[in-house]
């Protein structure tokens, strides 16, 4: 008698994780028209699996207010299924012991073998898979507006002294130059564009991921900032605080030239009705690169099979082939995967992505600094107290590369 | 039993809310003073490392701006907000028709967060789109109000976004302050012949004292706690120039991801409440005592 | 002679009072400028298209009126991937604010006769102590409130956010009864304690009636702060509970979007009007119950 009602018990209990309806509560910064339409792409093709997708939007600063969010969420006792989180954060999470396994989808659809390696590892804790990346952002994009170039007879620049040159024949003209918007991540955005055109991948690497010494205070970083420097001069003196969809329609409407910025601004382009290749241009900035800006949804661990069983499906449903073209064709940005066709995407997309395996193939692939793909939030946020600061003041290029020594030491 | 409780009522009554605030205030207080002596990052951690959170705080050139910030934002704030609050009671008190009206203006920017009119404020503060262009395209070409983008007068731009939330809010402290001094010693000070400047700086301003405390208060409150303010007019920007303390605890925390240098820079916020505040409170009590 | 001098003199202070009066409504509307210049910028791109946001100057009137951006925000607005616009975060919202300050203006009316009218030892250290709880940075509280209502098992519910707003409004509330109490004479107690009523008694009707100008300068005071708040509302909610700011800052603060200004500021102002309805209608009462005694100290 007992042992019947114990298999039953145990039977139901089997029955109940295989039904068990797949639920996930999805904490995500994607609220916006283009962004929360390609979200909610995921969300149907979760639905047509039986799934229950609970939203819970959080937008603001780049993600930071749904950070705040997320920590007060896990302290609670009370993790979403599934986190939108990117780079080291993603290790710095599961250090702290919260982060489940998603080890099984990942070996069953076979992400080693369709992920950039540089993109996978930046999915994997400790040997075991731990996100599911959504897509690829190029960082070191720069955005051109055709007719203000073709009227002043420019080409795109591919060395910053090309670059140099053309802003002062656009100043002389008065065009601004370059469109740019205060704040300090465009600051930073910027700055790592040029660091990459002036320190090369390996310098790059060196400094922004590595934090060597040695390269922080090199003369090349002593160019850097003169660089940034002399861009300041090529900016509007109305930049401060501008948002950087501001700062693309300057670009759009010809009243700037250039926009250093990743490829999100080519939604914006796009959403005014504006054709790449005719009305602006897009080419990555001078010096040989890619900087990948990766999204990525973390799964936090949580009890319950249909929780579980969210997780699992979310996770197949985001590095799946389907869900990889829809999404970045409304995103801007490229699939994680190489194995997508891009024959829809625009040409814009088809040069980053043409870009991206080169890059991957030549070790010159690298993460975005200021979009926290390449240090923990301490050590870049400190690096970019140092480039907003500069950018804003008149620093002298030398005490810059002092000042930014002695940050990053001081956030270790 | 029921005569016990009848005595001891009002402490039964005040115990919850006090005991609620002795949990979460000060044992939070604890708390966060524990969490600044550790190196937590992402999530608090509790093995103790010594004061190393406060050695980097004091070593940022950010924090020295956000500390120097606070206070010139709190005098300019709070004297201004006084001082405009004081003139406009006291013109709105002279038997305005229109009081009604004026006063719901004066005061409904209390009602707004920062959130809502963040957006708006940046827009009229930048040079190229708000009051600056708008001058010039009267034909005033030289106009020039470009605070919002200039590094060394932006926190200044934060200012005047605060008077204009909290202003009017003191006047109207300080309109109920008028209306309730004693109307008998006015007219008997008209009668006299005494000049009405007179009568406001010898006998009604005076009379006030306990409101300037309240309202010092009740800024005070605000200036310390200021941070929508700042995330949604200039995010701290240019640079890091409007850097208060609460944007630069907030950054650490959970920006940054560096809890045990948030938690640090909250005692030290802590600290200068609490110089703020004791001695009001001290002063407050002692008067109610006499 | 004398005559005449005099009666110069009083037309001539007569025409400076008059120039005076309209000195000072001159200043009293410039001021009134100054603090609806937000609000009118708010209004007037509400009600723009977002092509004349685009094309023309962001301060200038409407060419052309439009309640579409209204609309959108109040109900087909995406914040997230629903598209349900504020309202039902503006419910959430109510349900968060009504209860919170009901219940904190209550105790903050029992503590506050507790602490002006039944004096103990160590009262007013109690009051002084409660008193600085209104200067805590609520980003301090953040983590530790998170782990504690994880252990009451309110994480992510609005009892829970309540029950944030109420303890951390105590402060506040407790003051504005305390000073109001305190200018009422101590014999009033000692008589009814003579004619044999008790604690509640006195206070649910002596106490109590008395006291409608501070009730409003303290719901008013409570509901504003709780309405507005966006750090306990971001961090203490979940899917379904997060009320109408955090919405809001959905729809404004997106990254990497498309901007529509009009529908941004049709939001903020819909945010805004329970409060500004709050101080319109209440605000003459506001007054009054300043005046009654909360400031007198």
């Amino acid at each position: 008698m007992k042992a019947t009602v114990l298999t039953a018990s145990t039977l139901a209990l089997i029955a109940g994780a295989a039904l068990a309806e797949p639920k996930a509560e999805v904490l995500h910064w994607w609220t916006s028209g283009g962004e929360a339409k390609s979200v909610a792409v995921l969300q149907q093709e979760f639905a047509d699996k039986g799934g229950v997708w609970t939203d819970m939007p959080v937008a603001g600063g780049g993600g930071d207010a749904a950070m705040t969010a997320l920590r007060a969420r896990v302290l609670s006792g009370n993790a979403p299924t599934a986190v939108q989180l990117k780079g080291p954060a993603i290790q710095e999470w599961y250090e702290e012991g919260v982060l489940a396994d998603i080890s099984d989808v990942a070996e069953a659809q076979g992400w080693a073998d369709v992920l950039p390696a540089s993109i996978a590892g930046h999915m994997k804790c400790e040997g075991t898979w731990c996100a599911a990346p959504v897509n690829v952002h190029r960082v070191d994009w720069i955005w051109a507006n055709a007719e203000v170039l073709a009227a002043n007879d420019i080409e795109m620049p591919t060395t910053w002294e090309e670059f140099n040159a053309a802003a002062e024949k656009l100043q002389a003209a008065g065009i601004i130059p370059l469109a740019h918007g205060g704040q300090a991540w465009q600051d930073a955005t910027v700055f790592e564009a040029v660091a990459l055109g002036i320190l090369g991948a390996d310098g790059f690497k060196k400094a922004f991921v590595d934090l060597d010494e040695a390269t922080l205070t090199s003369p090349e970083m002593v160019q850097v900032f003169d660089q940034m420097r002399t861009l300041r001069g090529y900016v509007d003196p109305n930049f401060p605080g501008r948002d950087w969809n501001l700062a693309t329609a300057m670009v759009m409407n010809g009243e700037a030239a250039f926009q250093i910025m990743g490829d999100w601004a080519k939604g914006e382009f796009l959403a005014a009705g504006k054709t790449p290749g005719e009305d602006f241009l897009c080419a990555s900035v001078p010096g040989d690169g890619f900087l990948y800006n990766v999204d990525s949804f973390a799964m936090f661990d949580v009890s319950g099979d249909d929780a579980k069983a969210g997780q699992e499906l979310l996770a197949e449903l985001i590095v799946g082939p389907s869900f990889q073209k829809v999404f970045n064709l409304n995103k801007g940005s490229i699939p994680v995967r190489t194995d997508v066709s891009l024959e829809e995407f625009d040409m814009c997309a088809k040069l980053s992505s043409e870009d991206m395996t080169a890059s991957a193939d030549n070790g010159s692939l690298l993460p975005s600094y200021a979009h926290g793909m390449a240090l923990r939030g301490a050590q870049s946020g400190a690096i970019t107290d140092v480039v907003t600061q500069h950018f804003n003041s008149d620093m002298s290029s030398e005490d810059a590369v002092q000042a930014l020594a002695a940050a990053v030491a001081n956030s270790l | 039993m029921s005569k016990w409780l009848e005595e001891h009522l009002p402490k039964v009554v005040l115990a919850p809310s006090f005991i609620a605030i002795l949990i979460f205030v000060y044992g939070f207080i604890a708390w966060t003073g524990w969490v600044s002596l550790t190196r937590s990052r992402l999530l608090p951690k509790y093995e103790i490392e010594g004061f190393i959170q406060y050695d980097k705080l004091f070593a940022s050139p950010r924090w020295d701006v956000a500390m120097n910030n606070l206070f010139l934002f709190g005098f300019l704030f709070i004297g201004i907000s006084m001082l405009l609050g004081l003139v406009l009671a006291i013109l709105l008190d002279q038997n305005i028709r229109t009081e009604g009206a004026i006063r719901t203006i004066y005061l409904y920017p209390m009602a707004l967060s920062m959130i809502v009119t963040g957006t708006a404020w940046k827009w009229i503060l930048n040079p190229g789109l708000g009051i600056e262009a708008t001058v010039r395209g009267w034909g005033f070409e030289s106009f020039t109000f470009d605070w919002l983008v200039n590094p060394d007068y932006a926190i200044y731009t934060i200012v005047l976004a605060a008077i204009w939330q909290s202003s009017g809010f003191v006047m109207a402290l300080f309109l109920a302050g008028l209306r309730s001094v004693d109307t008998e010693i006015i007219r008997a000070a008209q009668v006299d012949g005494i000049p009405t400047w007179r009568i406001y700086t010898a006998i009604i301003i005076p009379s006030m004292a306990p409101i300037f405390l309240s309202a010092f208060i009740v800024l005070a409150h605000l200036a310390i706690k200021a941070f929508d303010l700042v995330i949604a007019l200039t995010g701290g920007g240019p640079g890091f120039a409007t850097d208060l303390p609460a944007t630069y605890m907030y950054a650490m925390a959970f920006s940054r991801g560096d809890i045990g240098q948030a938690a640090a820079s909250a005692m030290i916020m802590m600290a200068v409440v609490f110089t703020i505040v004791v001695p009001y409170l001290y002063s407050e009590l002692r008067a109610k005592n006499d | 002679m004398t005559d005449v001098t005099h009666s110069a003199a009083r037309t001539q202070s007569r025409t400076g009072q008059i120039v005076l009066r309209w000195l000072l409504y001159v200043i009293l509307c410039l001021f009134a400028v100054y603090y609806l210049m937000p609000l009118f910028v708010m209004v007037t791109t509400s009600l723009k298209s977002l092509e004349e946001i685009r094309t023309g100057s962001l301060v200038a009137l409407p060419r052309e009126i439009t309640f579409d951006a209204w609309k959108t925000a109040w109900s087909g607005a995406c914040t997230g991937i629903q598209c349900d616009g504020v309202r039902p975060f503006f419910w959430n919202s109510v349900l968060i604010a009504v209860p919170g300050v009901l219940i904190s203006t209550l105790l903050g009316a029992l503590n506050g006769y507790v602490v002006a009218q039944w004096r103990f030892r160590g009262a007013n250290i109690i009051f002084a102590l409660m008193l600085f709880g209104c200067f805590i940075p609520f980003q301090v509280v953040l983590l530790p409130m998170a782990r504690v209502l994880g252990l009451m098992g309110i994480a992510g519910t609005i009892p829970g956010l309540i029950f944030v707003h109420v303890v951390y409004g105590l402060g506040f509330t407790t003051l504005f009864f305390r000073n109001y109490y305190v200018t009422i004479p101590a014999e009033l107690t000692k008589a009814a304690k003579v004619d044999g009523a008790g604690f509640l008694r006195i206070f649910w009707s002596i106490f109590l009636p008395l006291s409608l100008p501070i009730i409003v300068v303290t719901v008013i005071w409570q509901f504003t702060q709780i309405w507005n708040d966006f750090l306990f509302g971001v961090s203490f909610s979940q899917a379904g509970t997060q009320p109408i700011t955090v919405a809001l800052n959905n729809i404004v603060n997106s990254t990497t979007g498309v901007k529509e200004y009009n529908v941004d500021m049709a939001a903020a102002i819909i945010a805004a009007l329970p409060t500004l309805l709050v101080y319109v209608v209440a605000g003459k009462y506001f007054i009054r119950g300043l005046t009654a005694g909360s400031v007198k100290g």
